[in-house]
């Protein structure tokens, strides 16, 4: 039995009559046409499928569609402002943190939420808000060093309202 | 000698490369047929394609209109049958072409692994894009910047010799005039671009290289950092189904019975059984999955019995099929053996371990006009071609396979199962459909590492000199099974069994397994001698590139600091092992730290020295050494696939650990660049040295030895 459900995904409202077993992931895959987001195991444990729900980092392979009514949902292709690539995005690039690039789009939105919860993340933090994030190509090396950058210059940017202490290059 | 790599070793056929037939076998009703493809395609007549001609895995092209297509507006088409999994082939490709025509790495459009069009490079296996692939793209448009050169030449009636291209222009000319790409590409010179590319051409000399050897940016970054790129399992097509497919519940099962009415009974469902093959189409992939679970109740399966992990090691040895002539056999191993003054015999074990590439399986098949249509991905574009036709018996020239750029490989999408499925269920849907194999059906149905026994025995003679080698592989395959040190009498052998599991290709193929072991036992030979590993190996090895990496690497390392012969427990260990496969050299340290109480240990540190020739691109470069020494610390530590009743029993995540952010050690890797040196690849060898050299600072530090990998934690708490 279909349930409607309405929410907004990238800031323009959705409304979709759908089965209410069904994920997040595969209605932003299958139903909106945004591929984007990955399917690496739809089981939890890669977070390839990693979107923002009401800004947060979370698994859409494991968020029924049910849960999102009501709520802001942000994937990869919506980080980028006015035509000009996000922060991350660009950092990820600069650093070539990609082989594949399969775990990427879910790489860049953990590290986008992860900074606006915590625009300054110690390394330790980093590693305790992406160790879920599998790559199976690049050994975690250069996306480390992706995040890192990032942190350098998504900081006063995403950080404008919370702190304007840290270093304001 | 040292100038040429040995060619021998490494173009050997892949022992383990699958090249049984597909996955299933079909009965194509001639109802469906007639349907989807309009009557008399049984009876179509096979028109060759274009291509048909090829030209061997890897070699030459029949001309350059098959390679190049030069654009008026100065673009350039290259095409190559190459695919790019993740390793970096697509940049790689595109610098060699831009390197040889002279022109921007943003001027060059690299169309790859598409049947229809372009020449036939081979599959992606093997390492060898670099080594066959490149110098035939930097063959052929060195060929066409040379025909650039000699068509601006006439026109103008000016020398060749002074003449150059940069920017894709023709340098020399004088001032007021431009002859580029784009002019050749006019219909006054089509004819000059179908002759061959011959033999004359010279490639631009590895001193004067400006694109390679240079760290280029990884080419379709930008698509990939914003969701756009579609990826095998992203394709999407005009009134596209979402199909699932039944499973059996576990090895050699047997459907003998199965109602599919329940399944049709559902909305937009489609559903059909062939032989073993049942699979389900529906709008939504979750509607497909309802649909086969709702079949899947009413199905009957006969069970086989199947081996159980426990027994596995027994098992492959009660089970040596073909016992091959020794490969190798030099000197009177077994006399040397009896009259050694020090022998020692040891068991090696490898588990059976997943590729678990990050994108899993995927097809989307398009039935037009009697003609096939696949995106898939696989490494082997061609041979998932012929598995289409041969299973559909449909002429090879109505089947197209495309592989876009795709989400890990590592060896393991050499077939293309996945492909058949979703043409099948097409066919039966009369709609496309896409295929995204689960988690659990990669864990389970897709090919695996083969696991093995292997059994080596050394003797020393008084002065600590190994004077005799025996290695034999049970199942896991006799790459790298030659030992590089310098031994007066070897036996190397490799016996294939009759194994339970379906095994193919894996990154570095057996080098992984053949490593561990002979660079464990070589530590042990050390210890039994209580000699410096390092000295021990350097004694024993005389191939100077493999000295150079073993040195550069204890060096940075600091061995001589580090390493001390320790006759009791440290909480700190290192251990280092080296080896050579497929032209390329590997030297990896390790540094570990244990932890008695928990009776577990840390891979503090790991520092690794490769050099495959001249660098085309060292950040790539860098990025696949990295990537293979935290893929093989994956299988060096945790990943082992168990069953039990013909069932996977961690086909999860979960359950199966693979490396993750926090398992990384510090790492540290030297390129060791030899610009006078061909180019190998470096997509696998990197990753041989890990599992050894962690093994080895294990003993090091603990005083145990552990034979078999993975090396768990229990083990060492099992010793102590
Ligand atoms: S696909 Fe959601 S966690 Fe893996
Ligand atoms: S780049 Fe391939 S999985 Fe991360």
């Amino acid at each position: 039995m279909n349930v409607n459900v309405q929410f907004t995904v990238n800031g323009q409202l959705q409304r979709l009559s759908t089965d209410p077993r069904r994920t997040l992931l595969d209605v932003l895959r299958e139903d909106l046409g945004l591929t984007g987001t990955k399917c690496g195991c739809g089981e939890g444990q890669c977070r390839a499928c990693t979107v923002l729900l009401d800004g947060s980092p979370v698994r859409s392979c494991l968020t029924e569609i049910t849960e999102v009514e009501g709520r802001k949902v942000e994937s990869i292709e919506g980080l980028g402002r006015n035509g000009r690539l996000h922060p991350v995005q660009e950092a990820f690039i600069q650093e070539g943190a990609m082989q594949c690039g399969y775990c990427v789009p879910g790489m860049i939105v953990a590290t986008v939420g992860l900074l606006r919860r915590n625009p300054k993340p110690t390394q330790t933090q980093i590693l305790d808000a992406l160790n879920g994030n599998l790559c199976r190509c690049c050994g975690y090396g250069n996306i480390l060093k992706a995040v890192q950058r990032a942190v350098r210059s998504v900081a006063p940017a995403e950080s404008a309202t919370s702190s304007r202490t840290g270093n304001p290059k | 000698m040292k100038t040429s790599f040995p060619e021998l070793e490494f173009t050997e056929p892949e022992r383990y490369e699958l090249h049984e037939g597909p996955f299933y076998h079909f009965e194509v009703s001639r109802r469906e047929f007639v349907q989807v493809l309009g009557a008399g395609i049984l009876i179509s007549v096979a028109v060759p394609s274009a291509f048909a001609q090829r030209s061997g895995r890897g070699g030459g092209t029949a001309n350059l209109a098959q390679r190049l297509h030069l654009g008026a507006d100065g673009m350039i088409t290259v095409f190559t049958s190459k695919v790019e999994v993740g390793q970096g082939s697509r940049t790689q490709l595109t610098q060699a072409a831009a390197e040889e025509l002279g022109v921007p790495v943003d001027r060059i459009r690299l169309i790859m692994a598409d049947t229809a069009q372009g020449p036939d490079d081979g599959g992606t296996a093997g390492s060898r894009t670099t080594p066959s692939t490149v110098p035939a793209i930097r063959r052929d448009c060195a060929a066409a910047r040379q025909l650039l050169v000699n068509t601006a030449s006439t026109a103008f009636n000016i020398e060749t010799k002074g003449l150059s291209v940069r920017n894709g222009l023709v340098e020399g000319l004088g001032s007021d005039r431009r002859f580029g790409y784009a002019d050749l590409a006019s219909e006054k010179y089509a004819q000059a671009l179908k002759r061959d590319a011959g033999s004359g051409v010279a490639v631009t000399e590895v001193a004067q290289w400006r694109v390679l050897g240079t760290a280029v940016p990884r080419v379709g970054a930008v698509e990939i950092a914003t969701g756009a790129h579609r990826f095998p399992s992203d394709i999407v097509r005009p009134g596209m189904l979402y199909g699932k497919v039944l499973r059996s519940p576990s090895y050699g099962a047997e459907l003998t019975e199965i109602d599919l009415g329940p399944a049709q009974a559902l909305p937009d469902v489609a559903a059909v059984r062939d032989g073993d093959f049942v699979g389900f189409a529906a709008p939504t992939s979750f509607a497909a999955e309802q649909a086969r679970d709702a079949a899947a109740k009413t199905a009957k399966w006969k069970i086989a019995p199947h081996p159980s992990s426990d027994e596995l090691y027994d098992y492959l040895r009660a089970h040596a099929t073909s016992p091959r002539p020794r490969r190798d056999l030099r000197g009177s191993p077994d006399d040397a053996l009896k009259t050694a003054s020090k022998v020692l015999r040891e068991t090696y074990h490898v588990a059976y371990i997943q590729h678990a590439p990050m994108e899993p399986r995927s097809a989307v098949a398009e039935w037009k006009e009697g003609n096939l249509t696949v995106w898939t991905g696989s490494q082997q574009p061609a041979r998932v071609r012929q598995d289409l036709a041969r299973s559909l018996r449909i002429p090879q020239e109505r089947v197209r396979v495309i592989v876009p750029d795709s989400g890990g490989g590592f060896g393991g999408k050499h077939s293309g199962e996945v492909a058949v499925e979703a043409a099948r269920l097409a066919l039966a849907a009369k709609r496309p459909v896409s295929i995204r194999w689960s988690r659990e059906d990669e864990f389970t149905w897709a090919y695996f590492r083969p696991a093995g026994v292997i059994d080596v025995a050394g003797g020393l003679d008084d002065k600590g000199t190994l004077v005799a080698w025996e290695h034999v592989n049970f199942n896991s395959g006799a790459s790298a099974i030659a030992t590089p040190y310098e031994v007066p009498n070897i036996a190397t052998e490799f016996k294939s069994c009759d194994q339970p599991l379906r095994s193919g290709s894996y990154r570095a193929l057996a080098s992984t397994a053949n490593a561990f072991a002979r660079e464990s036992f070589m530590d042990e030979l050390a210890a039994a001698s209580k000699t410096d590993p390092l000295e021990f190996r350097l004694r024993h090895l005389k191939n100077d590139r493999l000295r150079a990496v073993l040195v550069a690497a204890a060096e940075r390392f600091g061995w001589r600091n580090e390493w001390k012969l320790n006759s009791a427990r440290q909480s700190i260990g290192v251990g280092l092992a080296c080896g050579t496969e497929k032209g390329s050299y590997v030297a990896c340290c390790a540094k570990i730290q244990v932890d008695e109480r928990a009776g577990t240990f840390k891979v503090l540190k790991v520092c690794e020295a490769f050099e495959c020739g001249a660098i085309q691109n060292p950040g790539n470069l860098q990025a696949q050494v990295e990537g293979c020494i935290v893929m093989g610390l994956g299988g060096a530590l945790r990943e082992e696939i168990r069953f039990k009743d013909g069932k996977i029993l961690n086909p999860m995540f979960s359950q199966y650990r693979v490396p993750r952010f926090k398992d990384v050690p510090e790492i540290e890797t030297i390129l060791v660049n030899r610009p006078d040196l061909s180019s190998v690849g470096a997509g696998e060898t990197p990753i041989i040295g890990i599992a050894p050299a962690v093994a080895n600072a294990l003993f090091n530090a603990a005083q145990v030895r552990i034979r078999s990998l993975p090396i768990r934690n229990a083990a060492l708490r099992a010793s102590t």
